[in-house]
């Protein structure tokens, strides 16, 4: 109750800045990164950089040792965090700097579900939300199994994420639409994560199905590599999330935060109002 | 003189010994194995209670509960909730329809040669000097090992469902060897994951799986074994499943695969009960399988679980020794960075994690048994204290390995050598009118190479 009050709260954070978005006639740009790639030091210059470079909301993904819903991209650049020694404790503390740093925007901690329950559930909440983050998404916990995870964000005031897929049933969407908290997540395709050429064809029936449900902002993730591609999706959506393409960006560059930062400044002006259209 | 077996088992005489016993010898004159298709329908109706979800959407209650106790569930990406409520609704639909059963029945007896025998180890019990040795001699079924009988059943439900293309995952090759099989017999596309590090100690199995038609993909991931293969076979599962069914090989995984798992390897212990009942006039006094995702284990121990005088005793891998960090022992490890509940592949489990809930690197020379989180049912058994659990390291497995084929004939999986570890360490405490019943789940002629190197090693 004592985190109630207006912008102290994740979940109001969070729909301010889908709200600022909107007033500037866009969709909200959601960079993933990973936390401890390719080391703590650099992953905190990285996000720093995007913060800077136009991110509006950043999803921080925290290493899971069998990431399932991720492709080769994340599956690497998390392999490599945890051979550096990042914990979920690190990433916890990585957030707290990042707030030190002058990071304004949502902070949305992204991984799977057993460091959580390893950490307890109730505590991980408690202290992410002592450092700064805003709400959490966990690919691996749909809503029949996250009543846990759900109370202590309610408790908390932070925002938790959940998923609908292309897969999913009429009945789901209705459901998840109404559980989820901050913004409603839509897988773009029946897939892993990780960088892709074209988008779906019926990507655009799928965030009206969606929409249409919605109470809240609604974010299309998975496969958007481009600045084409973010526009395109920039125009259904109200969120463009993009990880697997920042950090192959990250990955092949000489100076990792200034590639990052450059990346997501593309990927900004590409979803400004275009007057023309 | 079941002292011994009840400090190893310790709660399942806890009130029940009286009426334990009443029940046993009542159950002396049940069962032949005729019934087990059935029973196969007829079994389904569990004691566990449907979990209390806070939240529950109305629109995906099952008629199938999905946790075992607390263990169990689906903790899956999006994508695969509703492939898993279709995957349900047809195993439902399919497993009372008469059609399907009987030609289940059928393939069964015509293709894998069931019902498999039990053998009485006359030799290997003169030599233990204590109880009678029995062997549920799984590894004579098609295809050498117990895992045919799941893939049959699983295969034939994607056949229903339209699925043309099956993928799979498998550690010491078993499951993949079973897969391809039933892929071949029902004329499906099959894919296996198969960990890198697995397929050099399994060759045979991988040859084995590209005659008979199936791709197998090494995967790189990890550490390159059985887990890994799992997540790999689920991304693909999470691209494709539209039209791809995932044939899960053991009993772990997301609701419904571990029910349905149970249910299709559950003729092992129905045949079992019946033939021990026909060849020794009384139920054995402990079942003992290996237990890696637990599937074979899960198979003897569910026709036993209402006759509280049978133990049950899963064997862990046990590796290079419990303290040695190097083992797969998710219930019988140390207390210190030990098995501890959480979530590996979809399920709520006992799970090898470091204390940061990252999944602990495993052990063990049978890669079957090589694998960090265990069937949920199991974890279920075990906090009833319904099943217990203890460990075989490799050399003791070897060494039952070497004793069975000599003194048997028999030469058996490095998994199954596990439980016949146990039933060396436990068979000289008991008397000689006590009945240990071992699922010989698997044949060894896969582990040769592995063998001869293990031994080769310490000369």
């Amino acid at each position: 109750m004592s985190n109630s009050g207006g912008q102290s709260t994740g979940l109001a954070r969070i729909a301010s800045t889908f709200a600022r978005a909107r007033a500037e006639g866009r969709a909200a740009l959601m960079p993933y990164f990973t936390l401890g790639y390719p080391d703590a030091a650099t992953s905190r210059q990285i996000v720093r950089a995007i913060a800077a470079a136009g991110a509006d909301l950043i999803e921080l993904g925290v290493p899971f040792s069998d990431p399932l819903a991720d492709g080769p991209t994340i599956q690497h650049a998390t392999q490599v965090a945890l051979d550096g020694g990042i914990t979920p404790t690190h990433c916890l503390v990585l957030t707290s700097r990042l707030r030190a740093d002058g990071v304004t925007q949502p902070l949305l901690l992204m991984g799977y579900i057993n460091p959580i329950l390893a950490y307890g559930v109730e505590r991980f909440v408690t202290d992410a939300t002592a450092v700064g983050a805003d709400g959490f998404i966990v690919p691996d916990l749909p809503p029949e199994e996250a009543g846990a995870l759900e109370a202590a964000c309610r408790t908390h005031g932070r925002a938790l994420v959940y998923l609908l897929a292309p897969t999913s049933t009429p009945e789901r969407v209705t459901t998840i639409a109404a559980r989820t908290s901050g913004f409603l997540y839509l897988v773009s395709l029946a897939g892993v994560t990780g960088a892709r050429d074209a988008l779906p064809v019926d990507l655009s029936g799928f965030v009206e199905r969606a929409r249409a449900a919605a109470h809240c902002p609604v974010a299309v993730g998975f496969g958007i590599s481009t600045p084409e591609q973010a526009r395109a999706v920039g125009r259904i959506a109200d969120g463009v999330i993009v990880g697997s393409a920042l950090i192959n960006t990250v990955t092949t560059a000489a100076d990792p935060a200034a590639a990052a930062a450059h990346f997501v400044r593309d990927l900004r002006a590409a979803l400004a109002p275009t007057p023309s259209r | 003189m079941s002292q011994r077996i009840s400090e190893h088992v310790p709660s399942l005489h806890s009130g029940q010994a009286l009426s334990g016993a009443e029940r046993c010898s009542r159950s002396v004159v049940e069962g032949s194995a005729s019934q087990r298709v059935s029973r196969l329908a007829s079994q389904q109706v569990t004691q566990y209670p449907i979990p209390n979800t806070q939240y529950p959407i109305p629109t995906t209650i099952s008629p199938l509960p999905a946790k075992f106790g607390p263990y169990g569930g689906q903790f899956v990406p999006e994508t695969l909730m509703p492939a898993l409520a279709e995957l349900e609704a047809a195993y439902l639909a399919l497993r009372s329809d008469p059609a399907f059963l009987a030609e289940l029945d059928d393939l069964q007896r015509t293709y894998v040669g069931r019902p498999t025998p039990l053998s009485h180890a006359r030799r290997l019990t003169a030599h233990l000097g204590g109880a009678q040795v029995y062997l549920k001699r799984e590894d004579l079924a098609h295809s050498g090992a117990h895992k045919i009988n799941n893939a049959l059943g699983q295969a034939l439900l994607a056949r229903a469902m339209g699925k043309r293309r099956i993928i799979a995952e498998t550690g010491a090759g078993q499951h993949g060897v079973a897969s391809a099989t039933a892929a071949a017999l029902l004329g499906l596309e099959c894919v296996v994951y198969m960990g890198r590090v697995d397929m050099a100690r399994q060759q045979p199995n991988v040859l084995r799986m590209q005659l008979l038609g199936a791709e197998v993909r090494p995967v790189d991931s990890g550490s390159r074994t059985l887990k890994d293969a799992i997540n790999e076979a689920i991304r693909d599962w999470v691209a494709n499943v539209g039209d791809t069914y995932y044939l899960l090989g053991s009993a772990l995984g997301p609701h419904p695969y571990p029910t349905m798992v149970r249910d299709f390897q559950s003729v092992i212990g129905i045949e079992a009960r019946a033939q021990i009942l026909a060849q020794a006039g009384r139920l054995p006094d402990a079942c003992i399988a290996c237990v890696g995702g637990g599937s074979n284990a899960i198979g003897l121990f569910h026709a036993f679980r209402d006759d509280p005088c049978v133990r049950l005793i899963g064997v862990e891998a046990a590796g290079k020794g419990l303290d040695s960090g190097l083992h797969a022992a998710r219930f019988s490890g140390p207390r210190v960075r030990g098995g501890r509940p959480g979530v590996l592949h979809g399920a709520y489990t006992y799970v090898l994690q470091d204390e940061d809930g990252q999944i602990a690197a495993t052990h063990s020379i049978s890669a079957g048994l090589d694998y960090a989180a265990v069937g949920p049912e199991h974890a279920h058994l075990r906090d009833l204290g319904r099943a217990g659990y203890t460990a075989a390291t490799d050399d003791q497995a070897l060494a039952a390995f070497q004793l069975l084929s000599r003194i048997e004939g028999i030469i058996p999986a490095l998994e199954s050598s596990h439980a016949v570890a146990e039933a060396i360490r436990l068979a000289p405490e008991l008397a000689a009118d006590q009945i240990l019943l071992v699922n010989l789940s698997g044949r060894g002629d896969k582990d040769l190479d592995t063998v001869m190197q293990a031994l080769e090693g310490r000369k």
